[in-house]
């Protein structure tokens, strides 16, 4: 999962796609993984990450993760 | 130490006007009610759970009889059984000095069970039993005839028995309010109304005692409430002048609305609806300008229930789960649905999480769980990050949910009552399997 290249994202969680116009906001943990995203990690090193950082289940990351690409594949964020 | 998680969700911006209606989102959680615990409820009596709080059923009662009884010398409220019969409710209501206003043979049984004096049971409603009102008779009940075939019934049973009722009619009219509710009673403008009269006193055993009317559920217009008293005030002046029948009550029922907000309107019901004060003004005033002597003022009854009892109920359930629909919506499905909550049907119902969130929201969709496409309890609401397991406290379900509510797919839960010192009771156990198979019998041929 790539976030497009001309996604501007700023660290309080707003996001402004150029191409089409639309901005996002987003929570805390979403920009953060947005930021990770931007610095090309990998999935599994984001998900690391936020397990370390957060009092968060593993398997509860994974159905969240998969909820929040779905989420930025409907906003047009993501390079397919 | 790890900070605490939420789930990661992003938000789309729309431009445009602001929405001038546009009202406080209020996310608070709502982690009590009089002192007692969501959870501690939740764990003690299972999820969902409907609450209701006996202190706000008092105050709310004695608050509306204080806005009659300032205005107006002769008042009596009757308990709506309908909105919620559940006996510990109704006796509350009869502590405070409330009679009771019935619409079937269950519920007059039930208001006789309560300890109510026969005499001070109104008897409402189109579907009246012989048996129910050779009972009612008996009792001395104040019995409101709903339309001629059971004006002659009551004649019939009164000649049988031997015996005089005591009776009111019950009169529909033109409000201002559309549509009329035309269908119970007898009509004031077309002269039915006044036909019924004549045939009531001019009949032995007959005594016409009273005048009612109930025009209408949820009523937003004061002045629809001043049309009617004129009217009923009107009959009662021609029912002494004409027919030397002095009424003794004028019953205006129910129908004053909670500050539950109905789906489509553009503003929270605590700002639309007018209060009982309000009403009460309405009506007193007509009344009292009316022309009466002092000593030929009758008495004011009324039937309210919603009003009295919305706000003191709620409705505690947990998130069963989160999905996302089609169009990128969320959706969350919870554990209670219209199944429990019918007034989910018509009211917009507030809302709140029951534990600590962020202020972060994502428009959602609330499901109920049952396997049905009709199961939706909020087409949209604005909810924080909700997870499985979580709890919400719905507002102000105090009104007809514990009646109207379905044994259907999932069995009906445990109703608690909260008393003036913080104790919880339960007042009604959850169903069970047991409970739901009782009424069945199984023919000999399918039983092995």
């Amino acid at each position: 999962m790539k976030l497009k290249s001309n996604i501007a994202t700023s660290e309080n969680g707003f996001i402004f796609n150029p191409a089409t116009g639309d901005s996002f906001t987003s929570n805390g943990i979403a920009a953060e993984i947005l930021a990770y995203m931007k610095l090309a990690e990998s999935e599994q090193e984001i998900k690391k990450r936020i397990i370390d950082k957060y009092e968060v289940e593993p398997s509860q990351l994974e159905r969240d993760w998969d909820d929040y690409m779905l989420q930025l594949k409907e906003a047009n964020l993501l390079d397919l | 130490m790890k900070q605490k998680y939420e789930r990661p969700t992003i938000k789309k911006m729309n431009t445009g006007l602001m929405n001038k209606f546009g009202t406080r989102t209020d996310f608070d959680p709502v982690k009590e009610i009089e002192g007692v615990t969501v959870k501690s409820l939740v764990e003690q009596y299972g999820s969902p759970v409907f609450v209701l709080s006996e202190k706000q059923i008092r105050r709310n009662y004695q608050s509306a009889v204080r806005s009659f009884k300032t205005r107006y010398p002769k008042v009596q409220f009757a308990w709506s059984y309908k909105t919620n019969y559940l006996n510990a409710v109704c006796k509350i209501f009869h502590q405070e000095g409330s009679w009771a206003e019935v619409v079937s043979g269950f519920e007059y049984h039930k208001a006789l069970g309560n300890g109510v004096s026969g005499n001070q049971i109104i008897f409402n409603g189109p579907d009246k039993k012989e048996a129910d009102l050779i009972l009612a008779i008996e009792n001395h009940s104040l019995i409101h005839i709903d339309h001629f075939d059971e004006l002659y019934l009551l004649i019939c049973i009164c000649d049988n028995l031997n015996k005089k009722a005591k009776v009111a009619i019950r009169v529909n009219f033109d409000t201002g309010v559309y549509p009329i509710w035309d269908r119970f009673g007898f009509n004031y403008e077309n002269g039915q109304a006044w036909t019924a009269i004549n045939k009531i006193t001019s009949t032995i055993n007959l005594e016409l005692v009273g005048l009612h009317c109930h025009i209408g559920t949820f009523m937003l217009s004061t002045s629809a409430y001043s049309i009617a008293s004129t009217k009923l005030c009107t009959l009662a002046k021609r029912c002494k002048v004409e027919l030397q029948n002095p009424i003794q009550y004028l019953d205006l029922g129910g129908g004053f609305p909670s500050t539950n907000t109905l789906k489509g309107a553009y503003l929270p019901g605590v700002d639309t609806v007018p209060s009982v004060e309000d009403f009460a003004e309405a009506i007193t005033n007509t009344i009292l300008n009316f022309g009466f002597t002092p000593d030929e003022l009758p008495l004011l009854i009324l039937e309210s229930g919603r009003v009295l009892i919305d706000d003191a109920g709620y409705l505690f359930g947990s998130v069963i789960a989160n999905k996302r629909l089609s169009d990128g919506r969320r959706a969350t499905i919870m554990d209670f649905g219209i199944n429990i909550l019918f007034t989910s049907n018509w009211y917009d119902h507030k809302i709140s999480p029951a534990q600590e969130s962020s202020q972060y929201t994502e428009e959602t969709v609330l499901f109920g769980p049952l396997c049905m496409n009709i199961d939706v309890v909020r087409e949209s609401i604005n909810l924080p990050l909700l997870e499985t397991g979580d709890q919400v406290v719905v507002h102000k379900v105090g009104a007809y949910n514990m009646t109207q509510w379905m044994q259907f797919i999932n069995m009906r839960p445990a109703v608690v009552l909260i008393d003036q010192n913080g104790q919880s009771h339960q007042i009604r156990k959850p169903e069970t399997l047991e409970y739901l198979e009782m009424m069945e019998e199984i023919p000999k041929h399918l039983k092995s």
